[in-house]
This record gives C-alpha cells, sequence and structure tokens, in this order.
C-alpha cells in the first residue's frame, strides 16, 4: 500500500466527526455548568445598566424571557437546539448577533494565523536543520539556547517590544489595527503591511518548538542506517541532509502539528489584543472583559472545534506522508 | 526510500567522536545546571528578603521622578508616577511566585487525586474520567483560564484556581501512567496476597512511588503557571492593576511604551523569563538524570 484511499481518508474524517459529538456535548455543557456556579447573572448582563432603574415586575418578565431561573441543563439544551439552526444567541458587547460577529472576523484570524504557521514551519525547520548539522557546534548551542529563550518569554511582552522597536523607532512597520485610521476601504496592501508585525511576533512565538522537534528528528536520522547507506553510496552531503534526514526526521513533527493549535490560539488571543486585530481571539478578550456570556460560549464552542479539526489534519498528514500508516487505525 | 537497508557498519572515528561529545555535553549541562541553581537562589533570597531587609515602600509615589530611564539610583528606571521599577519588579515576583506556586499546588493534588484514582481503580472508572481529561484537554488552557475568570471576576483567587484547573489534566496523565506501571510490579502483588485492602496498596505503596512524578511535573509547572498569570493580568482579567504582578506591571507600562519609554516593559518580561529557564534547566536534568533517553524540554 503506497499511499491512502480516498476512502480511508472519508472513512477517519467520518468517525472522527461522530467522536467530536460527545467531545462537544460535554464542553458545551461544562461551560454552562461552570456559569450556574458562578456568581454570573444573565439578567444583569443582557440589560447592562439599563437594568439598575427597571421596576421589579419588568425584571421578572426579562428573568422569564431569559430562561434565568430555569436549571442549567435546560438553558444548555435550549441554546444547543437554537445553535444546531444557526441561531448562537445576541452579543451585547458587539451588539450583533453573535454568528455574524463571528463571520466577520473569522476571516481576520485565519489570515493571521495562516501567516503565522507558515513563517513558523519554515523559519523553525531552516534553524533546526542548520542545527542538527553538527548537534554540539556553536551553531546547534546558539540555535538551542535562543529556541528555550524565545520559549520562556511571553508572547505579549514580545509583540510589546516588536511595536516599540519597528513602529516607533524604527517607523517600518503600523503599531496595530486592519488598516490605517485614515483608511476608508480595506485594501489588500493595507491589510499586508498590517498583518506583517502580528504573524512575526505570532510565528516566533511558534518557531522554538518546530526547530528544537525538526533539531531533534533530523539528528536522530543523521545517526541512523539509512543516512549511513546513503553516504556509503556517495550522496552528496546535500542529498543525505534533505532527501533523507530530513524527510524522515519532519515526520515526527507532521504527527504533532496538530497538537499546536492550542498554543497558535493562546497566542493569537494575546497578539490580537495587543495589536487591536479585529479577529476572533480579540472579541474573546472583549467578551471576557464585559462578561458576554453568549458570545464567550460560542467562541469556546468554536474554538474546540478548531482544536478537534487540528488533530484530524495532522493525523490526515501523517497517513499521506508516511506509507506505513494505516489511517483506519487511528 | 526503503532502499537504505543495514548499510555497511560506518568508520571507526565514530566512537571516540561521540564520545568527546558526549564529555562535552556533560560539562555544558554542569555548566547549566550550577546557573540554573544560582539563579533560583537568588531569586528565593530577592523575593523572600527583599521586602522584610529593605525597608521601603514600592508603592512610594514620586510625581518628580516618573519615568527616570536606568541609572545607578533606579536600576531599572521608574514607572510614571515615579516608582522604583526594580523594587516593584521584586515585588511583582514575589505576587506571580506566589500565584504561580499555589496555582500549580492545588493543580498537582487535583491531577494526581484524580490519576491514582484511574489508575489504581480502572475499569469503567479509568476510561470515563481518562476519556473526560481528553475532552477538557482540547479546550485551550489560556481559553478556559479567560471563560472562568470572565464568569467568577478577576482577583487572586480567581486566577489560582482558573490555572489550577486547566492544568491538572496533564499531571493526571503522568500520575495514572506511572500508577498502571508501578500495578504490575512484584511488590504490590505481595502487597494483595498478604491482604492489603485497594486503599491500603493505593495510599501505603502505589502513591509514594508516583510522588516523585508528580513533584517534578509540580516544579515544571510553577513557571507555567506564572506565564498564565502574567497573561490573564496582562489582559485585565487577572490580578488589580495597584497589586504589583509581573502581568500587572507589563500592563500598565503599557502607556509609557506607547510614548517611547522601553524600560517599564523590558525588566518584568525579564523576571518572568529567567526563573523560567532556570527551573527548566534544573528540571531537565533532574529528568536526564532519571530518563536519560529523553531530552530536557521546556514544559510551556
Amino acid at each position: 500500500m503506497t499511499s491512502p484511499s480516498r476512502g480511508a481518508m472519508g472513512r477517519l474524517v467520518g468517525r472522527r466527526a461522530l467522536s467530536a459529538v460527545p467531545v462537544l456535548l460535554v464542553v458545551t455543557f461544562g461551560v454552562f455548568a461552570l456559569a450556574a456556579a458562578s456568581p454570573f447573572d444573565p439578567v444583569k448582563a443582557f440589560g447592562g445598566t439599563a437594568v439598575l432603574g427597571a421596576d421589579q415586575e419588568t425584571l421578572d418578565r426579562l428573568r422569564a424571557n431569559l430562561g434565568a431561573d430555569d436549571p442549567f441543563a435546560v438553558r444548555w439544551w435550549d441554546w444547543l437546539t437554537r445553535a444546531a439552526a444557526g441561531d448562537l444567541g445576541h452579543s451585547s458587547v458587539m451588539r450583533q448577533p453573535v454568528t455574524e460577529v463571528i463571520g466577520e472576523r473569522l476571516v481576520w484570524s485565519t489570515l493571521l494565523c495562516t501567516v503565522a504557521f507558515g513563517i513558523a514551519v519554515l523559519v523553525g525547520t531552516l534553524a533546526g536543520v542548520l542545527a542538527a548539522r553538527r548537534p554540539g557546534s556553536w551553531l546547534d548551542r546558539a540555535v538551542t539556547s535562543l529556541a528555550y529563550s524565545i520559549e520562556a518569554a511571553p508572547v505579549f511582552w514580545v509583540a510589546l517590544l516588536a511595536i516599540w522597536l519597528f513602529a516607533l523607532q524604527w517607523d517600518l512597520l503600523p503599531a496595530g489595527g486592519l488598516t490605517d485610521t485614515s483608511a476608508e476601504r480595506v485594501t489588500a496592501g493595507q491589510v499586508l503591511s498590517h498583518v506583517i508585525l502580528p504573524a512575526g511576533v505570532l510565528a516566533l512565538a511558534q518557531v522554538p518548538w518546530f526547530a528544537l522537534y525538526v533539531r531533534q528528528g533530523v539528528a536522530d536520522a543523521l545517526a541512523e542506517d539509512p543516512v549511513r547507506g546513503a553516504r556509503a553510496r556517495g550522496l552528496s552531503e546535500r542529498t543525505v541532509l534533505l532527501g533523507h534526514a530530513l524527510r524522515s526526521g519532519l515526520l515526527p513533527v507532521l504527527t504533532l502539528i496538530g497538537s499546536r493549535v492550542p498554543e497558535l490560539i493562546t497566542g493569537a488571543l494575546l497578539v490580537e489584543s495587543v495589536f487591536s486585530w479585529p479577529g476572533i481571539a480579540a472579541a474573546t478578550v472583549e467578551a471576557a472583559t464585559s462578561v458576554d456570556f453568549p458570545l464567550l460560549a460560542a467562541l469556546t464552542t468554536l474554538a474546540t472545534v478548531a482544536v478537534l479539526v487540528g488533530n484530524l489534519l495532522a493525523d490526515l498528514l501523517y497517513g499521506l506522508t508516511d506509507p506505513r500508516v494505516k489511517l483506519s487505525e487511528l | 526510500m526503503t532502499d537504505a537497508g543495514a548499510g555497511p557498519t560506518a568508520g571507526t572515528q565514530d566512537g571516540p567522536v561521540w564520545r568527546s561529545r558526549r564529555t562535552d555535553r556533560q560539562s555544558t549541562r554542569t555548566v547549566r545546571v550550577r546557573t540554573s541553581a544560582v539563579l533560583i537562589a537568588a531569586t528565593a533570597l530577592a523575593v523572600l528578603l527583599v521586602p522584610p531587609v529593605v525597608q521601603l515602600d514600592q508603592q512610594a509615589v514620586d510625581l518628580s521622578a516618573k519615568l527616570l530611564p536606568p541609572s545607578w539610583e533606579h536600576p531599572f528606571g521608574t514607572d510614571d508616577v515615579g516608582r522604583d521599577l526594580l523594587l516593584r519588579c521584586v515585588y511583582g515576583l514575589r505576587v506571580s511566585l506566589l500565584v504561580g506556586v499555589a496555582a500549580a499546588l492545588t493543580a498537582t493534588v487535583i491531577g494526581t487525586a484524580v490519576g491514582a484514582c484511574a489508575g489504581a481503580l480502572g475499569g469503567w472508572v479509568d476510561r470515563v474520567v481518562m476519556r473526560l481529561v481528553d475532552t477538557f484537554s482540547s479546550v485551550p488552557h489560556l481559553l478556559l483560564g479567560i471563560f472562568i475568570i470572565a464568569l467568577f471576576r478577576p482577583g487572586v483567587w480567581p486566577v489560582v484556581i482558573s490555572v489550577a484547573l486547566t492544568h491538572w489534566l496533564s499531571t493526571a496523565r503522568i500520575v495514572r501512567a506511572e500508577v498502571l506501571s508501578l500495578r504490575s510490579r512484584p511488590y504490590i502483588d505481595a502487597a494483595v496476597s498478604g491482604g492489603a485492602s485497594r486503599w491500603r496498596v493505593t495510599v501505603r505503596h502505589l502513591l509514594p512511588g508516583v510522588l516523585p512524578h508528580a513533584a517534578l511535573a509540580a516544579v515544571l509547572m510553577i513557571p507555567h503557571a506564572m506565564w498564565h498569570e502574567s497573561a490573564l493580568s496582562f489582559l485585565g482579567l487577572g490580578l488589580p492593576t495597584r497589586t504589583a504582578s509581573l502581568g500587572t506591571l507589563v500592563q500598565s507600562a503599557r502607556g509609557s511604551l506607547l510614548a517611547g519609554q522601553w524600560w517599564p516593559t523590558l525588566f518584568p518580561g525579564l523576571f518572568i523569563i529567567v526563573p523560567t529557564l532556570a527551573i527548566a534547566g534544573l528540571a531537565g536534568a533532574w529528568r536526564e538524570r532519571f530518563n536519560p533517553r529523553r531530552r530536557s524540554e521546556l514544559m510551556l
């Protein structure tokens, strides 16, 4: 068997979609249970300051309308059936339906994360291969210690220092937002110049992980028989490194790519907030600051879906690149 | 690509080269361990001794000395109301470390209890519990933390609880795996055939074997928990800005940074990086000693 058939891939996707259902049910149930255990009051959150002056009768009616006195399991089921029909409720902080918030912002988050992930994979692989070529060399030590230091640095701190350096000191790139404040329309050029800095910072936070894993994988592969054989056959060092060692060294990294989605989301939460990037993650922080429960619940669920999709993608990628893997066993 | 097979054994120079590289690595390891130990000791001393010995008020406002760049008098400079940043950073480190240690301990207790129960009881309990652990692992930690804080309002305890509630999952996995491997050892069989109850076997024979692993996980979790505290505080969902923590310091330095003053932002961040690297360095060496196959890695 050389590569998995389309049928096997389809079956894997179907199986994962089925197993995602109980996960999402439990996570959303947990979200509603936490809300019920907290001092959070849906009436106050919904009405805001308007509730303060309202009389008891209006409050009671609002309570009944919102189902605030129902047990949380009932509210959970209510939310779930409506969500299945495409209604995720109304966001009080954004003053629009939650689905609209997601629809408008998902594009920008996806753009940011894709660019960042692309940069991280490229730079990380390059650094990892360079370091693995001579384990213990000064280059290896430099890459490794730099990777550890970057990994220990908080993303938001790096983001702030990047703004200071690139936007304030050198005036090379804009400090935040999607477009210049004077711009009337969103143009590709504007977005491109605004995405570089946040994507660069988000990428930098992901690079150490790639670099260290690629370094480990390639260094291990370099010490194994296939590489020894290739060298004995007189292949050039370049072919050995890129054709043999990198190929097998990159495999374990591919399988773990899916596990990076949570880190990517964590990074995006901080980076989008620092750069006022109008994405989903920044909306999550705003929703949390003003306790916008419908938006928070929807975005938490969305993030869980993203993590599950990431895991699935990694498995598919693994199956495609490694002929020894049987998709039916994943 | 499958034709490589077992090639001829490599040249004779392979052995000595490998050996010299290894001693080289061992010496760098020693340097790393010593540096880490010194840094941790310095951190501990600063955090424990500076507040009682140096009788300076970290909240002392001096509007005539605001936003001074680093100098001999103020090594880290001053903030926008003239407070000394070195002093604020030490106090901030103290608060962040305290939150980190409290959260890591809570998470380790929860994780050890759940993991030990799942491992010792086995059967459907194990399956259900571990499935739940897997399920909650698919929610990103910081997001779940933000969600918990949003509902319970910011403050020291909500931060500790939210970090603990999002971090016990990995400990539970480690402890369960360790309990499962210990369960098949002869001394457990001996205890069971000697008539010890399941409870006694778990508490007297399994837990002591698991504790070193749980302790290592707890130590490694401290920087991670500090990182979370600072991230939450930075987003305005953690400690109140008046309380100096490494996160609130960076948060309140934002205004000065946009006006061009870099020092109120730079130093608190370094105070997060240095203890993280030191703890990772020591923990990595510890793990290498007990499990030499696995190289040290930061668990962030």
